[in-house]
């Protein structure tokens, strides 16, 4: 009953969503009140029949109801309560509806939030995204129903996915939906200004926080995700340029790109029409991570199941949004007045720096991913485009940007001095080529990329620190004075001195994971030792364990001073899971301040003792620790005093209320 | 600065960094991809030139043999050849025999198949798909009996 309950929902959703694609763009177009006004509740309501919907499939799946098809191929009754919660978007049916459910989720927040926005612009934004929320939940009901039943019902399930039976399911899939399906705002807000054929600051200061939303979590899902796929594959990698891994980066750089050409239009009025044409990109880019993910033409971890019927109509889907948009795009931009010039050094200019090196090296991502599949499908030969060339091609792309993240938020609008800002970030130079000296000399000069790429990482973070204590006036004021004025800038400046801090820290990490890592694989007997990055590792033994729906072979091991001090245990395990018959390798890790010792089982050697493969991965957690200083970033950014809702008293129209912001 | 010169400075800027960028593109599409071939496929040339591979197949019945140490041996097979391939290092959980793998790595001089990394496929319901497409062109696979 529940069950046809959330099915039915999920019609009347679908149902709901075509009205509200209709009614209030129409509306806005004859300038009728009335009807735009069906937009609110209709996003409303529509977010309140997903949310049933997805209950239902999620009562179903906790109840282990093995009449429903989807719970009967992904869960079982013995699998822990968690994972049954988690479970949920654990395969392609119910991901889709989650993916839905922050979709409308999104369009309701517009609804909620969207009171100071001009009629016309909102009935238009949710109704494009409405047209988004009915292009999946058609696809969701015509070939991806959750809640289709089973006649005679199992018995018993055949168990989730075990890769996918650990707790990153609960955090990264959620983060990176409301990251993917975030820019679906910005979209819309996109569309919206083409289809009413003007845009100015206004619209830029309306798209920023919900580009800035979207980033923050995007930023979070993908980080997430490197870790997870770090600790559960036991191949102590973190990033293998996967093509699902790229299906989320491209968003990510694309996103980043607009956060910044969002700052020019809003500041300075230009770039309008490019701004306008990135934020379609993004969520196309999205779009496009969503078909590789969902239509099975990629081998991975993500694709659940493959049906060529599903992967047909996600690329219609594709093909008509980014199709679209971007025949809307060509149609109407040249109705956008165009914004302003300005001089080339400035910070327009560095902003502009910015996206340039952004926008191609998500193109290079793109070649890197799509290349591959366009070549098998014109002329069948597979090949794989690898860590090698993103390595050639991304690499040398991101050198000069990172090396110009610094001057950016020291140049002063319109007109910039190159020349004094140099000499204001003379000191954090200097001690960025200290450093790299120190690492050579260290190294015997062996390590020539290493030393570089920690300079750099030295001078992104010393960077930031600069462009803070110069705007403080640290040094030239007293020392109380000086921590007022810091306490009193604006939060914004905060936002991009930790976002581009976090840069420097993910840099150092990876800088110094990539190269001073040490890996040994060997065959360990009970008693045996060996040294591990300043540390001796000593395995115990091996214990047979029983899981609630597995069983494991754990194998103790305990790390030691060279004085043969105990310091910690550590214990990796190979599990085994019988209903899937299918076994994971549970990597031991410890964490020594940021580095750490990661240590994963093979098999059993034939002379008794077992294979054991042993990393030392030094500053490795610096990489995801930069990811959260860089999510601060985004959300001290987000509560900048200037995005805040209703910051200023509200005017006659919204329309004056924006107005006056832009001059305030 | 005027206007012009303005605009001509940003957009030869830009273009510069695209053809750099293109230039980056091409080169390593030449130089840094790898081909996938199954055991049959294999010319006499791919063995000579040296140049990284993936393969693909089944692991050989009866062909795995664990070396010394970490050493570990085995055959890949599509039914028609089969090549000998060495690794040293830790196998994927799901390698077994009869199973899909994927290997990549590069010919030594003596003909054999010395890989690099070797992978396995993530669940016992599919195989890697190249491999599943390929055993499939050459009319070897059977497709799987349908869930119950």
């Amino acid at each position: 009953m529940i069950v046809e309950l959330g099915h039915f929902a999920l019609i009347l959703a679908l149902a709901l969503s075509i009205v509200q694609s209709v009614l209030p763009v129409l509306g806005a177009r004859r300038n009728d009140d009335k009807m735009m006004a069906v937009g609110v509740p209709a996003a409303f309501t529509v977010l309140a029949l997903v949310a049933i919907s997805f209950a239902a499939l999620t009562s179903a799946n906790v109840l282990s109801d093995f009449s429903v098809q989807n719970v009967f191929e992904n869960s079982h009754s013995q699998k822990p309560l968690l994972y049954k919660f988690t479970g949920v978007w654990g395969n392609h049916e119910g991901s889709m509806l989650l993916w839905v459910l922050i979709l409308s989720f999104f369009t309701a927040l517009v609804a909620f939030f969207g009171n100071n926005l001009p009629p016309s612009l909102k009935a238009n934004v949710l109704g494009v995204q409405a047209w988004i929320g009915t292009a999946f939940l058609t696809f969701i009901v015509a070939t991806s129903n959750p809640f289709a039943r089973l006649n005679p019902a199992p018995v018993e399930g055949r168990d989730l996915n075990p890769i996918l039976q650990d707790i990153g399911l609960a955090i990264h899939p959620p983060l990176l939906y409301l990251g993917y399906v975030g820019f679906s705002v910005c979209f819309s807000f996109a569309v919206a200004a083409l289809i009413d054929g003007r845009i100015d600051a206004a619209w830029a200061r309306w798209v920023r926080p919900w580009t800035l939303v979207a980033w923050v979590f995007l930023t979070g899902g993908i980080a997430m995700g490197s870790y997870w796929a770090y600790y559960e594959l036991g191949w102590g990698g973190w990033w293998f340029w996967d093509p699902v891994e790229n299906a989320s980066f491209m968003p990510w750089l694309a996103g980043t790109a607009l956060l910044h050409s969002a700052l020019v239009m809003e500041k300075r009025s230009a770039l309008k029409i490019w701004t306008v044409l990135l934020a379609i990109l993004t969520f196309s880019l999205s779009l496009l991570g969503t078909f590789l993910v969902r239509s099975g033409v990629l081998t991975s971890v993500h694709t659940f199941a493959t049906d060529p019927g599903r992967g047909l109509f996600i690329l219609a889907i594709l093909v008509i949004f980014i199709g679209g948009s971007l025949a809307l795009f060509a149609w109407r931009a040249q109705n956008l007045a165009p914004g302003g010039l300005f001089q080339p050094i400035s910070r327009e200019g560095a902003l502009v720096f910015n996206n340039l090196f952004l926008t191609t090296a998500t193109a290079t991502v793109l070649i890197g991913t799509l290349y591959p599949l366009v070549l098998e499908f014109l002329t069948g030969e597979k090949i794989s485009v690898g860590a090698p060339f993103f390595n050639l091609t991304f690499g040398p792309l991101m050198i000069p940007l990172l090396a110009a993240v610094p001057f950016g938020p020291l140049m002063a609008w319109k007109r910039g001095d190159l020349l004094a800002v140099a000499q204001r970030l003379m000191t954090a130079f200097f001690i960025a080529l200290l450093v790299v000296a120190a690492v050579l000399y260290q190294t015997s000069a062996s390590g020539v990329l290493a030393a570089f790429g920690i300079g750099l990482a030295v001078w992104l973070m010393l960077g930031a620190l600069t462009d803070l204590a110069l705007k403080a006036g640290i040094g030239k004021a007293g020392i109380s004075v000086a921590f007022q004025r810091l306490m009193g800038l604006p939060r914004s400046v905060f936002g991009t001195a930790f976002a581009h801090f976090g840069l420097g820290i993910t840099l150092l990490g990876i800088v110094a994971t990539t190269t001073f890592a040490t890996e040994s694989v060997l065959v360990m007997k009970p008693g045996e030792s060996i040294r591990a990055g300043g540390y001796t590792l000593r395995f115990d033994d091996i214990k047979p364990f029983k899981g609630s729906n597995f069983t494991e072979e754990q194998g103790n091991f305990t790390v030691m001073t060279d004085e043969g001090e105990a310091v910690v245990g550590l214990m990796a395990a190979k599990r085994f899971f019988p209903v899937r018959n299918m076994q994971t390798t549970e990597a031991g890790i410890r964490t020594f301040t940021f580095s750490q010792l990661y240590v994963a089982l093979g098999d059993a050697a034939p002379d008794g003792g077992i294979v054991v493969r042993i990393w030392w991965k030094p500053l490795v957690t610096l990489i995801w620790l930069g990811t959260v200083f860089m999510m601060a970033g985004g959300c001290l950014s987000l509560l900048d005093r200037r995005l805040r809702i209703g910051a200023p008293a509200k005017g006659k129209t919204a329309r004056a209320t924006a107005k006056a912001r832009v001059a305030a | 600065m005027t206007r012009k010169q303005k605009r001509l400075s940003v957009i030869a800027g830009g273009l510069a960094v695209l053809g750099l960028a293109a230039a980056l593109v091409l080169f390593a599409l030449q130089q840094k991809i790898a081909f996938f071939r199954m055991p049959s496929d294999i010319q006499a040339s791919d063995i000579q030139s040296q140049s990284r591979f993936r393969l693909g197949g089944l692991v050989e019945k009866g062909t795995v043999v664990r070396g010394e140490g970490t050493k570990i041996s085995f055959s890949v097979t599509d039914k028609i050849k089969s090549v000998p391939v060495t690794y040293e290092g830790i196998l994927p959980d799901l390698f077994r025999e009869d199973q899909g793998v994927v290997i990549e790595g590069s010919f030594s001089p003596g003909g054999a198949f010395v890989a690099d990394s070797v992978l396995a496929k993530h669940d016992e319901n599919y195989m890697p798909k190249e491999v599943a497409d390929s055993l499939k062109a050459k009319g070897i696979w059977q497709e799987e009996s349908k869930k119950p």
